[in-house]
Protein backbone atom coordinates (compact mmCIF):
# COMPACT_ATOMS: atom_id res chain seq x y z
CA UNK A 1 0.00 0.00 0.00
CA UNK A 2 2.93 2.26 0.96
CA UNK A 3 4.97 1.99 -1.68
CA UNK A 4 7.20 4.49 -2.88
CA UNK A 5 5.74 7.94 -4.15
CA UNK A 6 8.76 9.28 -5.42
CA UNK A 7 9.68 6.00 -7.38
CA UNK A 8 5.90 6.10 -8.63
CA UNK A 9 5.96 9.59 -9.68
CA UNK A 10 9.46 9.34 -11.49
CA UNK A 11 8.01 6.53 -13.04
CA UNK A 12 4.65 7.81 -14.86
CA UNK A 13 6.32 11.40 -15.53
CA UNK A 14 9.16 9.47 -17.75
CA UNK A 15 6.57 7.76 -19.09
CA UNK A 16 4.73 10.59 -20.32
CA UNK A 17 7.32 12.50 -21.89
CA UNK A 18 8.88 9.48 -23.71
CA UNK A 19 5.23 9.15 -25.29
CA UNK A 20 5.21 12.68 -25.97
CA UNK A 21 8.61 12.91 -27.58
CA UNK A 22 7.57 9.24 -29.14
CA UNK A 23 6.45 10.64 -32.39
CA UNK A 24 9.61 12.63 -32.90
CA UNK A 25 11.53 8.90 -33.37
CA UNK A 26 9.46 6.96 -34.85
CA UNK A 27 7.66 7.08 -38.41
CA UNK A 28 3.97 6.83 -39.29
CA UNK A 29 3.82 3.00 -38.78
CA UNK A 30 4.86 3.73 -34.90
CA UNK A 31 2.50 6.81 -34.57
CA UNK A 32 -0.42 4.48 -35.45
CA UNK A 33 0.29 1.56 -32.96
CA UNK A 34 1.10 4.04 -30.53
CA UNK A 35 -2.23 5.83 -30.92
CA UNK A 36 -3.55 2.55 -30.79
CA UNK A 37 -2.46 1.21 -27.85
CA UNK A 38 -3.09 4.64 -26.12
CA UNK A 39 -6.53 3.77 -26.65
CA UNK A 40 -6.34 0.46 -25.37
CA UNK A 41 -4.66 1.83 -22.53
CA UNK A 42 -7.44 4.16 -21.29
CA UNK A 43 -9.93 1.33 -22.23
CA UNK A 44 -7.99 -0.91 -19.48
CA UNK A 45 -8.01 1.49 -17.29
CA UNK A 46 -11.64 1.25 -17.12
CA UNK A 47 -11.62 -1.74 -16.65
CA UNK A 48 -8.97 -1.26 -13.84
CA UNK A 49 -11.39 0.90 -11.76
CA UNK A 50 -14.05 -1.95 -11.70
CA UNK A 51 -11.75 -4.99 -11.58
CA UNK A 52 -8.82 -3.47 -9.75
CA UNK A 53 -10.05 -0.57 -7.79
CA UNK A 54 -13.48 -2.53 -6.71
CA UNK A 55 -13.15 -6.10 -6.94
CA UNK A 56 -16.11 -6.25 -9.56
CA UNK A 57 -14.64 -8.76 -12.39
CA UNK A 58 -16.60 -7.12 -15.23
CA UNK A 59 -16.44 -9.55 -18.78
CA UNK A 60 -18.39 -7.05 -20.76
CA UNK A 61 -16.34 -3.76 -21.31
CA UNK A 62 -16.31 -4.40 -25.05
CA UNK A 63 -19.81 -3.36 -25.37
CA UNK A 64 -19.41 -0.12 -23.40
CA UNK A 65 -15.80 0.31 -25.76
CA UNK A 66 -18.09 -0.74 -28.96
CA UNK A 67 -21.04 1.14 -28.15
CA UNK A 68 -19.32 4.65 -28.53
CA UNK A 69 -17.64 3.54 -31.70
CA UNK A 70 -21.20 2.89 -33.37
CA UNK A 71 -22.47 6.25 -31.74
CA UNK A 72 -19.62 7.97 -32.95
CA UNK A 73 -20.36 6.93 -36.48
CA UNK A 74 -23.98 6.78 -36.39
CA UNK A 75 -25.02 10.19 -34.99
CA UNK A 76 -22.24 11.85 -37.39
CA UNK A 77 -24.08 13.72 -40.51
CA UNK A 78 -23.84 11.58 -43.43
CA UNK A 79 -22.23 14.63 -45.82
CA UNK A 80 -20.16 16.45 -43.05
CA UNK A 81 -18.13 16.28 -40.08
CA UNK A 82 -19.77 16.51 -36.83
CA UNK A 83 -18.58 18.44 -34.10
CA UNK A 84 -16.45 16.94 -31.39
CA UNK A 85 -18.20 19.35 -28.52
CA UNK A 86 -21.23 17.68 -29.20
CA UNK A 87 -20.12 13.97 -30.65
CA UNK A 88 -17.81 12.87 -27.99
CA UNK A 89 -20.09 13.90 -24.97
CA UNK A 90 -23.27 12.12 -27.03
CA UNK A 91 -20.95 8.66 -27.33
CA UNK A 92 -19.69 8.56 -23.60
CA UNK A 93 -23.37 9.57 -23.03
CA UNK A 94 -24.58 6.52 -24.96
CA UNK A 95 -21.46 3.81 -23.16
CA UNK A 96 -22.29 5.65 -19.72
CA UNK A 97 -26.22 4.86 -20.23
CA UNK A 98 -25.44 1.48 -21.39
CA UNK A 99 -23.41 0.57 -18.33
CA UNK A 100 -26.14 2.43 -15.98
CA UNK A 101 -28.52 -0.15 -17.29
CA UNK A 102 -26.14 -3.05 -17.53
CA UNK A 103 -24.71 -1.95 -14.17
CA UNK A 104 -28.45 -1.67 -12.20
CA UNK A 105 -29.11 -5.29 -13.10
CA UNK A 106 -25.89 -7.25 -13.29
CA UNK A 107 -25.09 -5.54 -9.70
CA UNK A 108 -27.56 -7.46 -8.19
CA UNK A 109 -25.03 -10.75 -8.48
CA UNK A 110 -21.55 -11.62 -7.16
CA UNK A 111 -19.01 -12.99 -7.82
CA UNK A 112 -19.04 -15.81 -11.37
CA UNK A 113 -22.65 -14.84 -11.52
CA UNK A 114 -21.68 -11.03 -12.10
CA UNK A 115 -18.86 -12.47 -14.63
CA UNK A 116 -21.94 -14.24 -16.53
CA UNK A 117 -24.41 -11.78 -16.12
CA UNK A 118 -21.76 -8.99 -17.93
CA UNK A 119 -20.90 -11.33 -20.46
CA UNK A 120 -24.60 -11.19 -21.59
CA UNK A 121 -25.12 -7.80 -21.38
CA UNK A 122 -22.39 -7.63 -23.71
CA UNK A 123 -23.09 -10.29 -26.02
CA UNK A 124 -26.67 -8.69 -25.98
CA UNK A 125 -25.24 -5.11 -27.29
CA UNK A 126 -22.84 -7.61 -29.80
CA UNK A 127 -25.92 -9.10 -31.92
CA UNK A 128 -27.87 -5.63 -31.82
CA UNK A 129 -25.23 -4.15 -33.76
CA UNK A 130 -24.67 -7.37 -35.65
CA UNK A 131 -27.83 -8.45 -36.76
CA UNK A 132 -29.87 -5.34 -36.81
CA UNK A 133 -30.11 -2.40 -39.49
CA UNK A 134 -28.85 -0.37 -37.20
CA UNK A 135 -25.27 -1.59 -36.82
CA UNK A 136 -24.47 -2.47 -40.30
CA UNK A 137 -23.67 -6.26 -40.02
CA UNK A 138 -20.79 -8.19 -39.68
CA UNK A 139 -19.01 -5.77 -42.60
CA UNK A 140 -19.29 -3.05 -40.10
CA UNK A 141 -19.88 0.86 -40.74
CA UNK A 142 -17.46 3.96 -42.23
CA UNK A 143 -17.38 7.04 -40.45
CA UNK A 144 -16.56 9.22 -44.11
CA UNK A 145 -16.27 12.12 -41.99
CA UNK A 146 -14.03 12.63 -38.89
CA UNK A 147 -15.08 14.98 -36.70
CA UNK A 148 -13.76 18.50 -35.88
CA UNK A 149 -12.73 20.05 -33.19
CA UNK A 150 -12.15 23.90 -33.22
CA UNK A 151 -13.53 27.02 -31.89
CA UNK A 152 -15.28 29.39 -34.84
CA UNK A 153 -13.43 28.92 -37.73
CA UNK A 154 -10.05 27.98 -35.61
CA UNK A 155 -9.30 24.01 -35.99
CA UNK A 156 -8.06 22.99 -32.37
CA UNK A 157 -6.74 19.64 -33.70
CA UNK A 158 -7.32 17.94 -37.21
CA UNK A 159 -8.31 14.67 -36.31
CA UNK A 160 -7.77 14.08 -39.79
CA UNK A 161 -3.93 14.03 -39.22
CA UNK A 162 -2.25 11.15 -37.66
CA UNK A 163 -0.13 13.17 -35.72
CA UNK A 164 -2.41 16.00 -34.02
CA UNK A 165 -4.74 12.81 -33.46
CA UNK A 166 -1.86 10.92 -31.46
CA UNK A 167 -1.32 14.01 -28.51
CA UNK A 168 -5.17 14.31 -28.71
CA UNK A 169 -4.93 10.24 -27.67
CA UNK A 170 -2.00 11.42 -25.64
CA UNK A 171 -3.68 13.86 -23.60
CA UNK A 172 -6.98 11.79 -22.90
CA UNK A 173 -5.05 8.87 -21.47
CA UNK A 174 -2.96 11.44 -19.01
CA UNK A 175 -6.51 12.82 -18.43
CA UNK A 176 -7.90 9.79 -17.10
CA UNK A 177 -5.08 8.44 -15.17
CA UNK A 178 -4.82 12.04 -13.46
CA UNK A 179 -8.68 11.30 -13.14
CA UNK A 180 -8.84 8.01 -11.40
CA UNK A 181 -5.75 8.40 -9.88
CA UNK A 182 -7.26 11.49 -7.96
CA UNK A 183 -10.50 9.36 -7.22
CA UNK A 184 -7.96 6.39 -5.91
CA UNK A 185 -6.83 8.35 -3.16
CA UNK A 186 -10.87 10.15 -2.52
CA UNK A 187 -13.35 9.39 -0.27
CA UNK A 188 -14.76 7.61 -3.07
CA UNK A 189 -12.32 5.43 -4.26
CA UNK A 190 -11.24 4.57 -0.77
CA UNK A 191 -14.82 3.35 0.11
CA UNK A 192 -14.63 1.41 -2.98
CA UNK A 193 -11.27 -0.04 -1.88
CA UNK A 194 -13.00 -0.76 1.23
CA UNK A 195 -15.86 -2.87 -0.61
CA UNK A 196 -13.07 -4.47 -2.45
CA UNK A 197 -11.46 -6.00 0.74
CA UNK A 198 -14.63 -6.67 2.89
CA UNK A 199 -18.05 -5.49 1.52
CA UNK A 200 -20.01 -6.74 4.37
CA UNK A 201 -17.62 -4.74 6.72
CA UNK A 202 -18.85 -1.56 4.77
CA UNK A 203 -22.27 -2.31 4.84
CA UNK A 204 -22.37 -2.75 8.83
CA UNK A 205 -20.04 0.83 9.20
CA UNK A 206 -23.38 2.39 7.20
CA UNK A 207 -22.30 2.31 3.59
CA UNK A 208 -25.03 1.85 1.44
CA UNK A 209 -23.16 -0.26 -1.35
CA UNK A 210 -25.21 -1.12 -4.28
CA UNK A 211 -25.09 2.86 -5.43
CA UNK A 212 -21.03 2.94 -4.71
CA UNK A 213 -20.63 -0.12 -7.13
CA UNK A 214 -22.99 1.14 -10.02
CA UNK A 215 -21.58 4.96 -9.73
CA UNK A 216 -17.88 3.06 -10.38
CA UNK A 217 -19.56 0.90 -13.28
CA UNK A 218 -20.96 3.96 -14.95
CA UNK A 219 -17.85 5.85 -14.75
CA UNK A 220 -15.93 2.92 -16.10
CA UNK A 221 -18.67 2.89 -18.92
CA UNK A 222 -17.50 6.80 -19.75
CA UNK A 223 -14.19 5.85 -19.69
CA UNK A 224 -14.69 2.93 -21.99
CA UNK A 225 -16.78 5.12 -23.96
CA UNK A 226 -14.24 7.80 -24.42
CA UNK A 227 -12.06 4.71 -25.34
CA UNK A 228 -14.49 3.51 -28.14
CA UNK A 229 -14.75 6.90 -29.38
CA UNK A 230 -11.27 7.53 -29.77
CA UNK A 231 -10.86 4.13 -31.90
CA UNK A 232 -13.72 4.60 -33.91
CA UNK A 233 -12.39 7.97 -34.76
CA UNK A 234 -8.66 6.71 -35.55
CA UNK A 235 -10.11 4.16 -38.21
CA UNK A 236 -13.00 5.86 -39.49
CA UNK A 237 -14.27 2.73 -39.11
CA UNK A 238 -16.52 0.08 -36.53
CA UNK A 239 -17.11 -3.10 -36.66
CA UNK A 240 -19.08 -5.80 -34.26
CA UNK A 241 -15.66 -7.45 -33.50
CA UNK A 242 -15.09 -4.16 -30.95
CA UNK A 243 -18.12 -5.40 -29.07
CA UNK A 244 -17.11 -8.54 -29.32
CA UNK A 245 -16.10 -11.27 -25.88
CA UNK A 246 -12.59 -11.83 -27.29
CA UNK A 247 -12.58 -8.24 -26.94
CA UNK A 248 -13.53 -7.99 -23.21
CA UNK A 249 -11.15 -11.13 -22.45
CA UNK A 250 -8.22 -8.98 -23.99
CA UNK A 251 -8.73 -6.23 -21.75
CA UNK A 252 -8.94 -8.30 -18.88
CA UNK A 253 -5.53 -10.42 -20.01
CA UNK A 254 -4.06 -6.77 -20.59
CA UNK A 255 -4.69 -5.38 -16.92
CA UNK A 256 -3.72 -8.72 -15.14
CA UNK A 257 -0.66 -8.98 -17.28
CA UNK A 258 0.09 -5.53 -16.39
CA UNK A 259 -0.63 -5.82 -12.79
CA UNK A 260 -3.97 -5.66 -11.24
CA UNK A 261 -4.55 -3.15 -8.17
CA UNK A 262 -2.12 -0.42 -10.02
CA UNK A 263 -3.21 2.25 -12.71
CA UNK A 264 0.79 1.41 -13.89
CA UNK A 265 -0.38 -1.30 -14.03
CA UNK A 266 -3.14 -1.19 -16.76
CA UNK A 267 -1.37 0.94 -19.54
CA UNK A 268 1.56 -1.40 -18.69
CA UNK A 269 -0.35 -4.12 -19.75
CA UNK A 270 -1.88 -2.51 -22.81
CA UNK A 271 1.25 -1.81 -24.03
CA UNK A 272 2.75 -5.34 -23.46
CA UNK A 273 -0.21 -7.11 -24.90
CA UNK A 274 -0.54 -4.91 -28.15
CA UNK A 275 3.46 -5.03 -28.69
CA UNK A 276 3.29 -8.97 -27.79
CA UNK A 277 0.36 -9.59 -30.29
CA UNK A 278 2.28 -7.20 -33.33
CA UNK A 279 5.18 -8.92 -32.62
CA UNK A 280 4.04 -12.64 -33.05
CA UNK A 281 1.72 -11.63 -35.73
CA UNK A 282 4.81 -10.53 -37.91
CA UNK A 283 5.75 -12.50 -40.90
CA UNK A 284 9.30 -11.16 -40.88
CA UNK A 285 9.84 -12.59 -36.91
CA UNK A 286 8.25 -15.67 -37.42
CA UNK A 287 7.66 -16.31 -40.73
CA UNK A 288 4.81 -18.76 -41.45
CA UNK A 289 4.43 -19.26 -38.34
CA UNK A 290 3.22 -16.27 -37.59
CA UNK A 291 -0.40 -16.98 -39.01
CA UNK A 292 -0.17 -19.29 -35.45
CA UNK A 293 0.38 -16.35 -33.23
CA UNK A 294 -3.03 -16.76 -30.96
CA UNK A 295 -0.98 -19.66 -30.00
CA UNK A 296 2.32 -17.79 -29.17
CA UNK A 297 0.72 -15.10 -27.48
CA UNK A 298 -1.34 -17.63 -25.13
CA UNK A 299 1.85 -19.29 -24.15
CA UNK A 300 3.57 -15.89 -23.35
CA UNK A 301 0.36 -15.18 -21.54
CA UNK A 302 0.10 -18.25 -19.75
CA UNK A 303 4.06 -17.96 -18.66
CA UNK A 304 3.79 -14.77 -17.74
CA UNK A 305 1.04 -15.06 -15.42
CA UNK A 306 2.93 -18.09 -13.80
CA UNK A 307 6.00 -15.85 -13.38
CA UNK A 308 4.64 -12.86 -12.33
CA UNK A 309 2.03 -13.43 -9.75
CA UNK A 310 2.13 -9.41 -9.56
CA UNK A 311 2.06 -8.72 -13.18
CA UNK A 312 4.24 -6.52 -14.78
CA UNK A 313 4.49 -4.02 -12.17
CA UNK A 314 5.81 -6.50 -9.88
CA UNK A 315 8.73 -7.53 -11.89
CA UNK A 316 11.22 -4.93 -10.05
CA UNK A 317 10.52 -5.99 -6.69
CA UNK A 318 9.96 -9.89 -8.03
CA UNK A 319 14.38 -9.18 -9.03
CA UNK A 320 15.06 -7.63 -6.34
CA UNK A 321 13.79 -10.34 -4.25
CA UNK A 322 16.08 -12.89 -6.26
CA UNK A 323 19.39 -10.82 -6.53
CA UNK A 324 19.47 -9.37 -3.15
CA UNK A 325 17.57 -11.65 -0.74
CA UNK A 326 15.10 -8.67 0.38
CA UNK A 327 11.62 -9.75 1.54
CA UNK A 328 9.18 -7.58 1.53
CA UNK B 1 -35.33 2.03 34.54
CA UNK B 2 -33.30 3.95 32.09
CA UNK B 3 -33.82 4.76 28.40
CA UNK B 4 -34.14 2.01 26.18
CA UNK B 5 -32.18 2.18 22.54
CA UNK B 6 -32.92 -1.06 21.37
CA UNK B 7 -35.98 -3.20 21.60
CA UNK B 8 -37.49 -6.44 19.56
CA UNK B 9 -40.44 -7.66 19.98
CA UNK B 10 -41.43 -11.03 18.95
CA UNK B 11 -38.78 -11.56 16.45
CA UNK B 12 -38.45 -14.89 14.67
CA UNK B 13 -36.46 -16.48 12.35
CA UNK B 14 -37.32 -19.80 10.44
CA UNK B 15 -34.92 -21.86 7.91
CA UNK B 16 -37.41 -23.86 6.33
CA UNK B 17 -39.02 -25.84 9.12
CA UNK B 18 -36.07 -24.68 11.89
CA UNK B 19 -37.50 -21.99 14.47
CA UNK B 20 -33.75 -20.45 14.81
CA UNK B 21 -34.88 -17.59 16.88
CA UNK B 22 -38.28 -18.18 18.44
CA UNK B 23 -40.61 -15.04 19.35
CA UNK B 24 -37.88 -12.95 21.29
CA UNK B 25 -38.47 -9.69 22.59
CA UNK B 26 -35.88 -7.74 24.57
CA UNK B 27 -34.75 -4.01 25.79
CA UNK B 28 -31.33 -2.62 25.29
CA UNK B 29 -31.28 0.08 27.84
CA UNK B 30 -28.20 2.82 27.76
CA UNK B 31 -25.74 2.86 30.42
CA UNK B 32 -26.15 -1.23 30.43
CA UNK B 33 -24.78 -3.95 28.85
CA UNK B 34 -27.01 -7.16 28.35
CA UNK B 35 -25.62 -10.37 27.25
CA UNK B 36 -27.43 -12.99 26.06
CA UNK B 37 -25.67 -16.53 26.27
CA UNK B 38 -26.68 -20.09 25.08
CA UNK B 39 -24.71 -22.79 23.35
CA UNK B 40 -23.52 -23.44 20.17
CA UNK B 41 -26.90 -23.35 17.79
CA UNK B 42 -29.49 -21.75 20.53
CA UNK B 43 -29.42 -19.08 18.27
CA UNK B 44 -27.30 -15.81 19.19
CA UNK B 45 -25.72 -14.81 16.13
CA UNK B 46 -29.09 -15.14 14.19
CA UNK B 47 -31.10 -12.65 16.89
CA UNK B 48 -27.53 -10.34 16.04
CA UNK B 49 -27.67 -10.84 12.55
CA UNK B 50 -31.73 -9.51 12.42
CA UNK B 51 -30.85 -7.06 14.89
CA UNK B 52 -28.04 -5.47 12.68
CA UNK B 53 -30.66 -5.69 9.33
CA UNK B 54 -28.46 -8.24 8.20
CA UNK B 55 -31.38 -11.24 7.88
CA UNK B 56 -34.86 -10.08 7.69
CA UNK B 57 -37.07 -11.87 10.30
CA UNK B 58 -39.71 -14.06 9.51
CA UNK B 59 -41.62 -12.45 12.34
CA UNK B 60 -41.45 -9.59 14.72
CA UNK B 61 -40.31 -5.85 14.70
CA UNK B 62 -37.13 -3.77 15.93
CA UNK B 63 -37.41 -0.35 16.96
CA UNK B 64 -34.48 1.70 17.47
CA UNK B 65 -34.61 4.86 20.08
CA UNK B 66 -38.72 4.19 19.44
CA UNK B 67 -38.68 4.29 15.95
CA UNK B 68 -39.82 1.28 13.75
CA UNK B 69 -36.63 0.12 11.62
CA UNK B 70 -37.74 -3.26 10.91
CA UNK B 71 -37.78 -2.55 7.03
CA UNK B 72 -34.78 -1.00 7.45
CA UNK B 73 -31.18 -2.19 5.12
CA UNK B 74 -27.90 -2.80 7.39
CA UNK B 75 -26.48 0.56 6.56
CA UNK B 76 -29.18 2.40 7.10
CA UNK B 77 -29.48 1.10 10.84
CA UNK B 78 -25.77 1.08 10.65
CA UNK B 79 -26.34 5.38 10.03
CA UNK B 80 -28.87 5.94 12.42
CA UNK B 81 -26.85 4.68 15.38
CA UNK B 82 -26.30 0.72 15.38
CA UNK B 83 -22.62 -0.39 15.37
CA UNK B 84 -21.38 -3.69 15.36
CA UNK B 85 -18.53 -5.98 15.77
CA UNK B 86 -18.42 -9.73 14.15
CA UNK B 87 -17.37 -12.82 15.89
CA UNK B 88 -14.52 -13.40 13.33
CA UNK B 89 -12.11 -10.44 12.41
CA UNK B 90 -13.60 -8.40 9.73
CA UNK B 91 -10.78 -5.84 9.35
CA UNK B 92 -8.99 -4.70 6.26
CA UNK B 93 -5.84 -6.55 6.46
CA UNK B 94 -3.73 -4.63 3.95
CA UNK B 95 -5.25 -1.21 5.55
CA UNK B 96 -3.24 0.63 8.14
CA UNK B 97 -4.75 0.48 11.79
CA UNK B 98 -5.58 3.98 11.53
CA UNK B 99 -7.45 3.61 7.64
CA UNK B 100 -9.26 1.11 9.01
CA UNK B 101 -11.15 2.77 11.26
CA UNK B 102 -11.10 6.05 9.26
CA UNK B 103 -12.77 3.92 6.69
CA UNK B 104 -15.43 3.18 9.30
CA UNK B 105 -15.28 7.14 10.83
CA UNK B 106 -16.08 8.03 6.86
CA UNK B 107 -19.75 6.31 6.95
CA UNK B 108 -20.95 9.09 8.92
CA UNK B 109 -19.54 11.53 6.17
CA UNK B 110 -19.50 10.13 2.75
CA UNK B 111 -19.26 12.78 0.38
CA UNK B 112 -18.75 10.48 -2.46
CA UNK B 113 -18.74 13.08 -5.62
CA UNK B 114 -16.13 15.19 -4.04
CA UNK B 115 -13.09 13.28 -5.79
CA UNK B 116 -11.03 15.69 -6.22
CA UNK B 117 -10.32 15.76 -2.12
CA UNK B 118 -7.80 13.27 -0.44
CA UNK B 119 -9.28 10.88 1.91
CA UNK B 120 -6.20 11.00 3.89
CA UNK B 121 -7.08 14.09 4.50
CA UNK B 122 -10.69 13.86 5.94
CA UNK B 123 -10.21 16.05 8.84
CA UNK B 124 -13.78 14.66 10.01
CA UNK B 125 -13.01 11.14 9.38
CA UNK B 126 -9.71 11.38 10.77
CA UNK B 127 -10.49 12.84 13.77
CA UNK B 128 -13.29 10.10 14.98
CA UNK B 129 -10.59 7.37 13.78
CA UNK B 130 -8.39 8.71 16.15
CA UNK B 131 -10.69 9.19 18.87
CA UNK B 132 -12.15 6.24 18.74
CA UNK B 133 -8.56 3.97 18.17
CA UNK B 134 -7.11 6.27 21.23
CA UNK B 135 -10.26 4.20 23.38
CA UNK B 136 -9.67 1.23 21.99
CA UNK B 137 -6.08 1.37 22.82
CA UNK B 138 -4.30 1.04 19.46
CA UNK B 139 -2.29 4.52 19.67
CA UNK B 140 0.72 2.41 19.70
CA UNK B 141 0.08 0.74 16.26
CA UNK B 142 -1.54 3.40 13.83
CA UNK B 143 0.35 2.78 10.98
CA UNK B 144 0.87 -0.57 11.15
CA UNK B 145 -1.03 -2.58 8.52
CA UNK B 146 -4.06 -4.23 10.67
CA UNK B 147 -3.29 -8.03 9.31
CA UNK B 148 0.06 -7.77 11.04
CA UNK B 149 -1.65 -7.20 14.19
CA UNK B 150 -1.62 -9.88 16.98
CA UNK B 151 -5.00 -11.50 17.72
CA UNK B 152 -5.85 -9.07 20.67
CA UNK B 153 -5.19 -6.02 19.40
CA UNK B 154 -7.33 -7.62 16.10
CA UNK B 155 -10.28 -7.96 18.23
CA UNK B 156 -9.74 -4.35 19.88
CA UNK B 157 -9.72 -2.95 15.99
CA UNK B 158 -13.19 -4.53 15.87
CA UNK B 159 -14.37 -2.38 18.48
CA UNK B 160 -12.22 0.39 17.61
CA UNK B 161 -14.24 0.46 14.14
CA UNK B 162 -17.46 -0.17 15.42
CA UNK B 163 -17.01 3.23 17.58
CA UNK B 164 -15.33 4.97 14.87
CA UNK B 165 -18.92 5.04 13.74
CA UNK B 166 -20.44 7.23 16.99
CA UNK B 167 -22.94 4.47 17.49
CA UNK B 168 -25.81 4.62 20.21
CA UNK B 169 -26.08 0.88 20.38
CA UNK B 170 -23.04 -1.68 20.46
CA UNK B 171 -23.95 -5.49 19.18
CA UNK B 172 -21.20 -7.32 20.27
CA UNK B 173 -20.83 -10.43 18.88
CA UNK B 174 -17.81 -12.57 20.90
CA UNK B 175 -15.41 -9.92 21.49
CA UNK B 176 -13.65 -12.18 23.73
CA UNK B 177 -12.91 -15.18 21.55
CA UNK B 178 -9.54 -16.41 21.38
CA UNK B 179 -7.98 -13.96 24.07
CA UNK B 180 -5.23 -14.90 26.52
CA UNK B 181 -5.70 -13.54 30.04
CA UNK B 182 -4.44 -9.97 30.19
CA UNK B 183 -6.06 -9.15 26.50
CA UNK B 184 -9.36 -9.95 28.23
CA UNK B 185 -8.78 -7.65 31.30
CA UNK B 186 -8.24 -5.05 28.73
CA UNK B 187 -11.32 -6.21 27.18
CA UNK B 188 -13.72 -6.01 29.89
CA UNK B 189 -11.95 -2.37 30.96
CA UNK B 190 -12.81 -0.89 27.83
CA UNK B 191 -16.00 -2.67 27.72
CA UNK B 192 -16.89 -1.36 30.94
CA UNK B 193 -15.55 2.33 30.13
CA UNK B 194 -18.07 1.97 27.26
CA UNK B 195 -21.07 1.41 29.34
CA UNK B 196 -21.85 4.71 30.05
CA UNK B 197 -22.28 5.94 26.69
CA UNK B 198 -23.66 2.94 25.42
CA UNK B 199 -26.52 0.08 25.12
CA UNK B 200 -24.39 -2.65 24.68
CA UNK B 201 -25.42 -6.25 23.93
CA UNK B 202 -22.76 -8.81 24.91
CA UNK B 203 -22.67 -12.24 23.20
CA UNK B 204 -19.92 -13.98 24.99
CA UNK B 205 -19.14 -18.06 25.53
CA UNK B 206 -16.70 -16.69 28.70
CA UNK B 207 -18.87 -17.29 31.28
CA UNK B 208 -16.79 -15.71 34.08
CA UNK B 209 -16.64 -12.20 31.84
CA UNK B 210 -19.78 -12.65 31.48
CA UNK B 211 -21.20 -12.65 35.30
CA UNK B 212 -18.30 -9.74 35.43
CA UNK B 213 -19.24 -6.91 33.33
CA UNK B 214 -22.93 -7.79 32.53
CA UNK B 215 -25.69 -6.12 34.23
CA UNK B 216 -28.44 -7.75 32.67
CA UNK B 217 -28.31 -11.19 31.12
CA UNK B 218 -30.44 -13.50 28.85
CA UNK B 219 -30.30 -17.01 28.51
CA UNK B 220 -31.26 -18.31 24.70
CA UNK B 221 -32.12 -22.66 24.05
CA UNK B 222 -33.07 -23.48 20.76
CA UNK B 223 -33.86 -20.43 19.87
CA UNK B 224 -36.20 -19.11 22.39
CA UNK B 225 -35.43 -17.22 25.65
CA UNK B 226 -35.80 -19.07 29.03
CA UNK B 227 -34.57 -16.73 31.38
CA UNK B 228 -33.97 -12.52 31.29
CA UNK B 229 -32.85 -11.15 34.50
CA UNK B 230 -30.15 -9.87 36.61
CA UNK B 231 -27.34 -12.02 36.80
CA UNK B 232 -27.59 -13.11 40.61
CA UNK B 233 -30.87 -14.18 39.70
CA UNK B 234 -30.08 -16.02 36.70
CA UNK B 235 -27.07 -17.62 38.43
CA UNK B 236 -29.45 -19.16 41.11
CA UNK B 237 -31.81 -19.80 38.25
CA UNK B 238 -32.58 -23.74 38.51
CA UNK B 239 -34.24 -24.09 34.61
CA UNK B 240 -30.95 -22.01 33.79
CA UNK B 241 -28.49 -24.42 35.53
CA UNK B 242 -30.23 -27.61 33.97
CA UNK B 243 -30.47 -26.12 30.53
CA UNK B 244 -26.87 -24.75 30.60
CA UNK B 245 -24.49 -23.79 33.16
CA UNK B 246 -24.42 -27.34 34.33
CA UNK B 247 -24.33 -26.56 38.08
CA UNK B 248 -21.74 -23.37 37.07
Amino acid sequence: MTGMPWGKQAFVAAAALALAVLPLLTGSFGIDLVTKIMIFAILALSLELLVGMTGLVCFGQAALFGLAGYAAVRLSPESDSASMWWLLPACIGVSGLYALFMGALSLRTKGVYFIMVTLAFAQMAYYVVHDTPLGGGTDGIYLYFKPTLAIGIWTIVDLDKPLPFYYLVLVCLLGVFAKLALLARSRFGRALAGIHANEQRMRAAGYSTYPYKLAAFVVSGCIAGLAGFLFAVKDGFVNPELLSWHQSGAVLIMIILGGLGHLRGAVLGAFAFTLLQELFQSEAVFGPFAKHWHLSLGLIIIAGVALLPNGLIGLPALVRQRLFGESK
Amino acid sequence: MSETLLRCEGLTRRWGGLVAVDGVSLDFALGQVHAVIGTNGAGKSTLINMLSGEIPPSAGTVALMGEDVTGWTQPRRARAGLGRSYQRNTIFPNFSVLENCRLAAQATYQHPWAWWQAASRCERSLGAAREASARAGLNDALDRPAGLLSHGQKRQLEIAMCLATSPKVLLLDEPLAGMGAEETERMLALLSELRAGHATLLVEHDMDAVFRIADWITVMVNGAVIASARPESIRNDPAVQAAYLGGH
